[in-house]
């Protein structure tokens, strides 16, 4: 089966009102050449939910966002990601805002088709205050009290990958794949974008399949996008563009969004790609230290 | 202490004492997040607890820890084993992790809040990361702050505007656990060492760095604290420790880690 297509194809699948999981995290990994595919479409009313960076900031400032689940949104070094800050102090969005490791169960049980997973984590806190729609549950096996984080069914995933063959096989070489296994596992249609398009002989070396983190059944569509993950980092190829996210971040203040978007979008990626100074200079930018 | 420095600044002084907090810890992640955190994590495995467990910040555990900040090209981490994101919530639910970290508020009855300030809710004045993993690490491990500018806007009179993490609070002890279940360790500042082993968990001072006084502390608290006749002050870095610390930061990133980068002993 092969599940190659465009960026732009890919998109036309996600329709307006939909539940759109994002991989990745913070400024590491984002699946940011579709998302700028997004920025580029008319979709509207998007529920997101993503381990958040420029990715949340982008679509909110957009107008993309009706409602967003997240533990976070930061640029790491820029703490606080100012798109999603505006849109939070505008009143713009509606939140469900949890505990990181929550949103790891609420994938969990989708990805499981479980109603929710028990845990203890958010008891005591304003995150079930705000959250009225969480249960809190009593066990059949002691007496204490539980929290019943729902399930968090993905209509679409989004996710970036270092390579990928045909057929969806995604390998992830960087030190960490983050949620990602969860994000494809938790969606109907899980749409991969990849820095790199690989034969699927490349995989019959056991130490690359180990960096396989899902099945192919669980990827729908493979985009090939080389820099796909620009401006947030791909390690070990490229790391993020600080110089590029302290632009970003100071449009915020002066511009806005469409200014930074009639600035670098383009009208496709090997548009964007020149705006931002080329391939190359993105895969020459050199990765974080932590 | 006969090998006690003399001269060392604030921020080395901070890191010997949050270090204190993972001296009896034994054989769990510390988690020590922002460049005086970490360093108090690293200098206590490097010293009196080498049983700690030690991330590089990104996706490995180490058996030595990182130096901070650029490394040779050659520089080879000592990794012991793999720690991404998804498996942290493994060993954190476990409860063997110390993790100490900086939140924006935190309260009389030790909760935390690393998500907003002010407004309402859904429209909150200044809207912060988030609840990030506070609320699963405050149920499941133990906890220690770390405060660079101790004011009463951190230490406030009410609630926290936004809960992240749980703390002392009866009106909020979920069915079935006790207040004793929840297990805030240490609260370093700019100013002093504290704890909640006050009468009913209350907030307690348990040493003034050098130069400081109790009334200074509870005047820039916004909340009574307990505070005993005598409070001793917080022992000065060694000689040796310090000697770790330079090792351990040799970009001296702790230097901008408190406002000014005043030295330890204030007069």
């Amino acid at each position: 089966m092969d599940k190659r297509m465009s960026a732009r194809e890919a998109v036309a699948q996600i329709e307006d009102g939909m539940t759109v999981g994002i991989g990745g995290w913070g400024p590491r990994r984002k699946p940011m050449a579709l998302v700028r595919e997004i920025l580029r479409s008319d979709l509207k009313d998007l529920t997101v939910v993503s381990y958040g960076g420029a990715d949340v900031g982008m679509l909110c400032a957009a107008g993309k966002v009706k409602k967003l689940v997240f533990a976070f949104v930061s640029l790491d070094f820029i703490p606080l990601e100012p798109y999603f800050r505006q849109a939070r102090q505008s009143g713009a969005i509606e939140v469900m805002e949890i505990d990181e490791g929550m949103l790891l169960l609420g994938l969990r049980a989708a990805a499981w088709s479980l109603p929710f997973m028990p845990t203890e984590v958010g008891l005591g806190t304003d995150v079930l205050t705000h959250n009225p729609q969480i249960k809190i549950i009593d066990s059949p096996y002691d007496d204490k009290e539980w929290v019943a984080m729902p399930a968090l069914p993905l209509d679409v995933s989004l996710i970036h990958v270092d390579r990928a063959d045909f057929r969806g096989v995604c390998q992830i070489a960087g030190p960490d794949h983050y949620m990602d296994d969860w994000f494809a596992r938790a969606a109907n249609n899980t749409i991969v974008s990849c820095d790199e398009l690989v034969d699927t002989d490349f995989f019959h070396d056991p130490a690359r399949a180990r960096e396989v983190f899902w099945e192919r059944s669980a990827t729908s569509a493979i985009v090939e996008a080389p820099g796909g993950a620009h401006p947030s980092s791909c390690s070990p190829r490229y790391g993020f563009d600080v110089a590029h996210f302290k632009a970003y971040a100071a449009s915020a203040k002066d511009g806005g969004i469409n200014a930074y978007m009639e600035q670098y979008l383009g009208a496709d990626e090997a548009e964007y790609q020149r705006n931002v100074g080329g391939l190359e200079a993105i895969t020459s930018l050199a990765l974080p230290t932590y | 202490m006969s090998n006690a420095a003399t001269e060392y600044t604030l921020a080395e002084l901070c890191i010997v004492a949050s270090a204190e907090a993972f001296r009896y810890d034994g054989e769990v992640l510390a988690t020590g997040i922002g460049v005086i955190p970490r360093l108090a994590a690293s200098l206590a495995m490097k010293t009196f607890n080498p049983d700690l467990m030690m991330t590089d910040s990104e996706s490995f555990l180490l058996s030595e820890p990182n130096p901070l900040g650029e490394r040779p090209a050659d520089f080879q981490p000592a990794t012991e084993t793999w720690m991404g994101f998804s498996r942290i919530f493994d060993n954190v639910w476990s409860g063997k992790r110390h993790a100490m970290l900086g939140p924006t508020q935190i309260d009389r009855f030790g909760q935390s809040n690393t998500s907003a300030l002010g407004g309402t809710y859904a429209q909150p004045k200044v809207m912060m990361l988030g609840a990030r993993g506070f609320p699963g690490n405050s149920i499941s491990h133990p906890n220690s702050f770390f405060v660079p500018g101790h004011n009463d806007r951190v230490f406030l009179a009410g609630e926290c505007d936004y809960v992240s993490s749980v703390g002392y609070n009866p009106a909020r002890l979920p069915k079935g656990h006790a207040l004793d279940d929840i297990d805030i360790r240490r609260v370093i500042t700019d100013l002093c060492v504290m704890d909640f082993g006050g009468p009913e968990h209350q907030l307690r001072l348990l040493s003034l760095h050098p130069g400081v006084t109790a009334e200074q502390v509870q005047e820039n608290t916004g909340f009574a604290l307990c505070i005993g006749d005598s409070v001793p002050t917080t022992p000065a870095p060694t000689v040796e420790q310090l000697a770790i610390i330079a090792a351990l930061d040799p970009h001296n990133q702790r230097a901008s880690q408190i406002a000014g980068n005043p030295p330890g002993k204030r007069s």
